[in-house]
């Protein structure tokens, strides 16, 4: 009795999942009917005229989370290096619980200190600078004004970095010491031994990258607060862009007819299915690496 | 030593210098904000701050409304996904050791990653839609889907760090295995189990996205919780985006509130758990 009770309550959880799934797609329907997968591509979105493609914002998605990933991955390997592999005990305790605050600090505040401190320092000190020395690329011009793109992966980049040096850090702990035995008594040197480490840590470093990927993709509220929401696609790190997650938490109460709001819940199908997906397979690159050594099973 | 020899060292000892670079801005950051937090927020928070509901620009105003609004919210969250939680991870650690069990924890760990402002789409489809109105129970009902996959992971691992002599010694008394589960097991992991469950209320304290269009929010004092109720994080937002420096200041303040709320459930499990790990 007692078991089938709790198997019944261990399957709502799937349960959850299918429901998720029907409802989003039920109350997507109108706009997938009207659509199509043209929904994928098309590049206005004008609420006025009835036109909804979703372009603008997979790529205001795709390229915050690129921005933050590519900020945060070489910071989250130094620390998790640093606290695994390089600092005493009595140091690598308190300072992994530092960087793992960075990750309790709720979305909503990072934005609130993305709109007053992050935004205006970037325009003042950052983005001339940046314009001054890259702005022969397209990737920076346009525009000076503190909010879009590029603010918009910073945020995501401190927001995630917390995260992917948690999952790096229970990875390089679960490489097993006889091959930093090994490497050291090969005459190698710290950092030599390290990469030997990195090596044989990979698949799980990917999936510690992946998850961080799956967060940065769904992140809302810091996002929306600094990215400068305008539905467009410019390959210019400066000008405003959106997110899927953005579109969703400024226009779902505002929505004015079925397909409007039907577009918005294909927008969250389509999330939930890309984020669903990326992290399943982070979870089944990390659990490899951190169930493969040692008896005990690590938390992932 | 060679020429090569010493280029590998001095590689080494660059490239090492470098990580705790890393770390030391990852920490820097970290203080940087917290310490902006504080130094805006101490500003404009006094008791009439805390106990008031909001007022147009000009009149002051507070977030009584929301300090209340927000503590339903985790109450109404907690009462839901606690137990369900604790369920799924009595489950996963004691009863679903086979291939279901495995898809089981697999759904529960990529659920813990469904971005919160899907669950709030999906909250809105299922429970607004239906009661055709914003009400503090479809709040608490997104919250409780984001604590659930949170608690019974903790619980989980706290349930499996229980010896497994405990278990046979009350197996070969003749207990069944709920009274063994029940009566041995869960109260063994019982500090571990409450301390994940405070960790998931801090977590869910910080949520905007998904009551933005489930609980909603309101500027008054809530009445029912069938009703839009106001939160302290929406607050925040609405008066982040505002055009007003007087609301900007109270956001600032707010948020003091929230950090405090926030980090100190974080730093007390830290403190309490210290012991054992």
């Amino acid at each position: 009795m007692f078991r089938i009770l709790m198997s019944l309550v261990a399957l709502l959880m799937v349960g959850i999942v299918v429901a998720m799934v029907i409802a989003l797609a039920a109350d997507a329907m109108p706009s997938i009917r009207q659509f199509g997968f043209g929904f994928l591509k098309g590049q206005s979105w004008n609420p006025i005229k009835g036109e909804f493609g979703a372009l603008p914002f997979i790529y205001g998605t795709v390229a915050s989370s690129l921005i933050a990933l590519l900020i945060s991955v070489p910071f989250s390997l130094g620390i998790a290096i640093f606290l695994v592999e390089q600092a005493p005990h009595y140091i690598a305790r308190p300072v992994g619980f530092l960087v793992e605050l960075l990750a309790a600090i709720p979305s909503v505040v990072y934005g609130l200190w993305g709109i007053f401190v992050l935004a205006p320092f970037l325009r003042q000190y950052v983005q001339p600078a940046l314009a001054t020395l890259f702005g022969w690329t397209p990737f920076f011009r346009g525009t000076i004004t503190g909010i879009g793109l590029l603010t918009g992966g910073i945020i995501l980049a401190i927001m995630v970095t917390p995260i992917i040096s948690a999952v790096v850090r229970d990875v390089l702990a679960a490489v097993p010491g006889s091959q930093r035995e090994a490497a050291l008594a090969l005459g190698a040197t710290k950092w030599e031994m390290i990469r030997v480490v990195l090596v044989n840590g990979a698949p799980g470093i990917a999936g510690a990258v992946i998850l961080g990927l799956g967060r940065a993709l769904g992140e809302t509220m810091a996002v929306t607060m600094v990215i400068g929401n305008r539905p467009q696609v410019s390959l210019s790190l400066f000008d405003p862009s959106y997110t899927i997650a953005s579109a969703i938490a400024n226009e779902f109460t505002e929505a004015t007819g079925d397909l409007y709001l039907s577009s918005l819940v294909e927008l969250g199908l389509i999330l939930f299915l890309v984020t669903f997906i990326v992290n399943g397979i982070a979870r089944l690159l990390v659990w490899n690496v951190t169930r493969r050594t040692g008896g005990v099973g690590r938390a992932a | 030593m060679t020429r090569v020899d010493q280029l590998r060292r001095a590689n080494s000892g660059f490239m090492t210098t470098l990580t705790a670079l890393c770390t030391l801005m990852a920490v820097g950051a970290l203080l940087v904000i917290l310490a902006h937090i504080a130094w805006q927020g101490i500003g404009s928070l006094n008791w009439q701050f805390l106990v008031d509901r909001p007022r147009p620009v000009g009149e002051g105003g507070g977030i009584g409304n929301a300090i209340v609004g927000s503590l339903l919210l985790l109450l109404i969250s907690s009462a839901f996904g606690l137990p369900l939680g604790i369920c799924v991870g009595i489950y996963l650690s004691e009863i679903g050791r086979g291939r279901l069990g495995g898809a089981v924890r697999f759904i529960v760990d990529t659920l813990t990653g469904i971005p919160s402002i899907v669950t709030g789409v999906f909250v809105y489809a299922i429970v607004v839609l239906p009661m055709k109105h914003f009400s503090a129970f479809a709040g608490g009902v997104a919250l409780a889907l984001i604590m659930i996959p949170i608690v019974a992971r903790t619980t989980e691992e706290m349930l499996k760090l229980v010896p497994h002599s405990l278990r046979e010694g009350a197996l070969a008394l003749g207990a069944p295995q709920w009274r063994v589960i029940l009566g041995v097991v869960v109260p063994a992991a019982a500090p571990g189990i409450a301390t994940g469950a405070m960790l998931a209320i801090a977590r869910i304290s910080g949520e905007t996205a998904p009551l933005l269009f489930t609980a909603f929010g309101s500027r008054f004092f809530p009445e029912s919780l069938n009703e839009p109720i106001a939160s302290l994080t929406v607050q925040i937002y609405n008066y982040a985006i505002s055009p007003y420096d007087e609301w900007h200041a109270q956001a600032w303040a707010a948020t003091l509130v929230l950090m405090t709320l926030v980090l100190g459930i974080n730093i007390m499990v830290r403190f309490l758990t210290r012991k054992k790990f």
